[in-house]
């Protein structure tokens, strides 16, 4: 029972100290000049459905849900746009290279038609960032003619 | 009394979390720090890059030599569905395009190369730790990184250039083989001997 009721106290406790860790954010005021938005002519729909569903961990500014102020979770998502940006920042898309550029779209089709991106932990907290069968066509030519324009 | 039991045990939890952090800081400062010296190591083949041309245009071919190798490597890992065997190489092949010397390359090349590494690296990187299907498709967009730095550095190998024209629905791909027969790594036993030799190098 001592037991019980120690180990009860230390994840209480714990709880509370790491609230005092801060938590960081991915947010910046710039504009970048290099963002997919700006260098290519994104028609108004598709640029709502990629801003929507890729961009909190695919750009420079996350928007973020409340409970990104409680700790761990703030560790857990900080983690998420950690790796996302490494994989893929739309905002520096016009710094890729034709090259790279060309393996992104290329990687952007197949994580979208196999249904792993938005990831599914995202989409259900997310609602509207799920992408219907028409979202999906519709993103999916879009790219591909992007990618036959390289 | 018991209050003193109390306050211990707040203060042991404390210091327990606190060391868990330090911790979490601890590993990120190591990951900070390999780049570095992969810099270092840079630095290093630069040195002996200087010693003269002849000498640095081996080297160079060294590298690419141990690129095709386990490019190879990772290529018969795909034909024989393994896919573990696969990911070993993609790690191989991680390390050493990040150890590629470019020095003994025309500025314009050492672009050309800087783009094609940063792309290949990446894909090594993802078939180092994919599924079968998604190793394939980065050895597809590989292969064509590979095919096009062989077209800078040269090689002294014998390889094949072959073509399947059914993967990735009908669009096709490349691989380099050094073998003539046709051994398809992109649908393995599903069908070993789709495909056709393109080009022969060397």
């Amino acid at each position: 029972m001592k037991v019980i009721k120690f180990i009860g106290w230390f994840f209480l406790v714990s709880l509370v100290v790491i609230q005092f860790f801060p938590i960081e954010r991915n947010q910046s005021e710039e504009v970048s000049r290099a963002d997919f938005m700006l260098v290519n002519t994104v028609p108004e729909k598709i640029q709502n459905k990629i801003q929507v569903s890729c961009y909190d961990c695919h750009s420079n500014n996350t928007e973020y849900p409340w409970y990104n102020k409680v700790q761990p979770v703030a560790w857990f998502l900080e983690d998420h746009i950690r790796e996302g940006k490494a994989e893929l920042n739309f905002n520096e898309w016009g710094d890729y290279s034709d090259r790279r550029k060309n393996s992104k779209l290329r990687s952007i089709i197949s994580q979208i038609e196999d249904g792993e991106m938005p990831l599914d932990s995202y989409t259900l907290i997310h609602g509207d960032a799920k992408l219907s069968s028409e979202d999906k066509l519709e993103i999916i030519n879009y790219i591909t003619g992007l990618k036959s324009e390289l | 009394m018991k209050k003193v039991r109390m306050t211990i045990k707040i203060y042991l939890m404390v210091l327990v979390t606190l060391t868990a952090m330090s911790c979490k800081d601890a590993s990120q400062e190591k990951e900070v720090s390999e780049p570095m010296s992969s810099e270092m190591y840079q630095e290093d083949s630069d040195n002996q890059g200087g010693s003269g041309k002849m000498m640095a245009e081996n080297a160079g071919n060294n590298a690419t030599n141990t690129i095709i190798d386990n490019y190879l490597q990772l290529k018969n890992a795909l034909v024989a569905d393994d896919q573990e065997a696969a990911a070993q190489a993609g790690g191989k092949l991680v390390d050493e395009f990040e150890n590629f010397d470019k020095s003994n390359y025309s500025s314009e090349e050492q672009q050309e190369l800087t783009d094609i590494i940063e792309d290949a690296k990446e894909h090594a990187e993802h078939i180092a730790e994919s599924a079968i299907d998604h190793q394939r498709e980065h050895f597809d967009i590989l292969s064509k990184d590979v095919i096009d730095m062989i077209a800078i550095t040269g090689t002294n190998k014998k390889l094949y250039q072959d073509f399947c024209p059914m993967y990735n629905n009908n669009k096709g791909a490349q691989w380099l083989s050094a073998t003539k027969e046709i051994k398809n790594p992109y649908f393995g036993s599903k069908m070993m001997d789709c495909g056709n030799i393109q080009k022969e190098i060397n």
